[in-house]
């Protein structure tokens, strides 16, 4: 049972999200978890603004319990199925992080500059973080889709769209690393 | 019953974003590096599965646990939606080290701060239904 306290390796997690997009097919369900940011807008009020948010959000209950589940299992592999959670990066990846002021790399699960509870009062990871969402939230509903419903989805079900999302979500991300982080880091 | 159902997936669903690091900014970082092999490991395996699985569930009499039809809807033709949705997305998704799924799972593993990007990616939702009209589908 030593291994489960392990970080888990790409052959068994790749694995691991393909039963899960099985699991949903099976109850009839899909695998897509951006659809629930719209869900929320609509549980917030906003189809009274625009029409894209009038629907039965109710219909979109099950997705939200999966979110559910997604929270509840961050608990428990945090909590109760880890020793050591700093990720082991690639040690280049480590010192060019830390040439961009990330002192953390290579130690710890996430980046102490960023979500550490201290990123609450400082300027500079609240834009980050928020210009970061704001992109996610916006990007994702225009392309209709994230990585569980493109990249996995979409892709197993050889969609051209989802081909094309996920091209360009490899455009945005590596345009972000390459060309902008070295300017705002 | 089938509330547990989609609980118990999800939860199974965290355990894994969590454990494969597949939550963590920093194998995102990496993975658009071009570093490691981890993060293309996990998604071209899940595919390569995912691929089989899919077609096999529509050449078989495969039916659901409830004896429903399994139903595959075909996306919508588009370029420019799927493209310039990507890129905003990608970028999004390279700055704030995570996307839709795993940013709920940090939540659970208390990483605090993840709560800004999760009600701004609400609001950025709630922008693209306001400008919608206006972009290119």
């Amino acid at each position: 049972m030593e291994w489960i306290y392990e970080p888990w390796p790409w052959y068994v997690s790749g694995p691991m999200i393909a039963l899960i997009m099985f699991l949903l097919l099976m109850v009839g369900k899909n695998f897509g978890m951006s659809s629930n940011l719209r869900t929320l807008c609509t549980i917030c009020g906003a189809g009274n603004t625009a029409d894209f948010f009038k629907f039965d959000w109710k219909a979109q209950r099950w997705n939200l319990v999966v979110v559910l589940g997604a929270v509840i299992g961050g608990f428990i592999g945090d909590q109760f199925l880890s020793m050591d959670t700093a990720v082991a990066i690639n040690p280049e990846t480590v010192s060019d992080l830390k040439s961009l002021g990330f002192e953390s790399a290579g130690t710890a699960y996430m980046p102490f500059e960023l979500f550490d509870i201290s990123a609450f009062t400082d300027v500079k990871s609240l834009a980050v973080l928020t210009i970061g969402g704001l992109l996610v939230g916006f990007g994702t509903r225009y392309a209709g889709g994230c990585t569980s419903g493109h990249a996995i989805s979409g892709l197993s079900d050889l969609q051209l769209p989802s081909l094309i999302a996920v091209i360009g979500f490899f455009i945005g991300g590596l345009t972000m690393i390459h060309f902008i982080y070295p300017l705002i880091f | 019953m089938r509330t547990v159902s989609y609980l118990i997936i999800g939860i199974l669903f965290g355990i894994t974003m969590f454990k494969s690091e597949a939550a963590s900014w920093f194998r995102i970082y990496e993975m658009f590096k071009f570093e490691s092999f981890h993060m293309y490991g996990i998604i071209g395996s899940a595919l390569v599965l995912g691929i089989i699985v899919v077609q096999a569930i529509k050449l078989l009499p495969i039916k659901s646990f409830y004896g429903e039809k399994i139903n595959f809807s075909p996306k919508a033709k588009s370029f420019s939606r799927y493209m310039f949705g990507g890129i905003i997305f990608g970028l999004g998704w390279a700055l704030a080290g995570a996307c839709p799924g795993p940013m709920f799972t940090l939540v659970g593993a208390g990483f605090a701060p993840i709560l800004v990007v999760i009600v701004s990616s609400i609001l950025g939702t709630f922008l693209y239904g306001l400008l919608r009209n206006k972009l290119p589908h």
